[in-house]
């Protein structure tokens, strides 16, 4: 049996990579990339507790969680799109007037 | 060490390691590739922790529908390799100190967790009671994120949407 502290562990490392991945990276792609990552990781902190309180509601918030990401995806990459469109960049430091 | 201990490590391995390819690759449909071995990994662990659905519904949903968004996306824009800019170096020398100190504060916080073993009982991974919790105690946000959903769509139809001009 693998004990549960081993898996909160690897989701704080997750967590941790992602919030460095967001600080560095200048992509706006990569840096919602980033953002699902952070939402993984702590995914996986829910259902690692659900198993150790021997209770199904951290799979379900998880459940939860996904759905969100998924309507986030579709929001967050359309609004990629139309920066695309506007500034011909990706990169976050070329969007920082809110006049075009 | 137990099978169990090792499929973990190995597992822990790829997540890692994945997500550092994420930061290090420059190119972002090199970066997607690497969240889609992360997600993958994930979806494994969520098998060894008992939760069958939850594991299916990260392939499916996650390294299915949501990362082919992304490659879609970075395709559809012709994204190049990152262009290197030094209009913030804050981040080079502010962020970084504070990345690694959060990650440390973390896994500080995490690794006091209580050892305890994980215990497995049959009622817990049915994939069954998972489907009574959600369609009776979780009703109401169920039906909600329907709602959500629909609005996300909306959202995206009118944003992607061409201007008229």
């Amino acid at each position: 049996m693998v004990p549960v502290s081993y898996y909160i562990v690897l989701s704080a490392v997750l967590f941790g990579l992602g919030v460095v991945a967001f600080i560095f990276k200048r992509n706006i792609i990569t840096m919602f990339m980033a953002i699902e990552l952070m939402l993984n990781a702590v995914n996986l902190a829910f259902v690692a507790f659900s198993r150790m309180l021997g209770q199904l509601q951290g799979q379900v918030y998880v459940f939860f969680v996904i759905v969100v990401a998924a309507a986030e995806a579709a929001v967050g990459l359309a609004i990629i799109i139309l920066i695309a469109r506007n500034r011909e960049s990706l990169n976050v430091e070329r969007v920082d007037l809110l006049k075009l | 060490m137990t099978v169990e201990l090792a499929l973990f490590i190995v597992l822990a391995a790829m997540a890692v390691s994945g997500a550092v390819s994420l930061i290090l690759q420059r190119h972002p449909i090199h970066s997607a590739l690497s969240l889609i071995v992360v997600m993958a990994a994930l979806a494994g662990l969520y098998l060894l922790l008992g939760a069958e659905f939850i594991a299916a519904v990260q392939i499916i949903v996650y390294a299915g529908a949501i990362m082919v968004l992304f490659v879609f996306v970075i395709m559809l824009l012709n994204a190049g390799v990152e262009e290197r800019t030094s209009f913030s170096r804050m981040a080079r020398y502010v962020g970084l100190p504070l990345a690694v100190v959060f990650l440390l504060q973390l896994v500080w916080w995490a690794a006091k967790v209580p050892a305890q073993a994980a215990q497995t009982t049959q009622a817990l991974t049915s994939t069954r009671s998972l489907a009574l919790m959600l369609f009776r105690e979780f009703l109401l946000p169920f039906e909600l994120t329907s709602i959500l959903i629909l609005i996300a769509i909306l959202g995206a139809v009118v944003l992607a949407k061409k201007e008229p001009v």
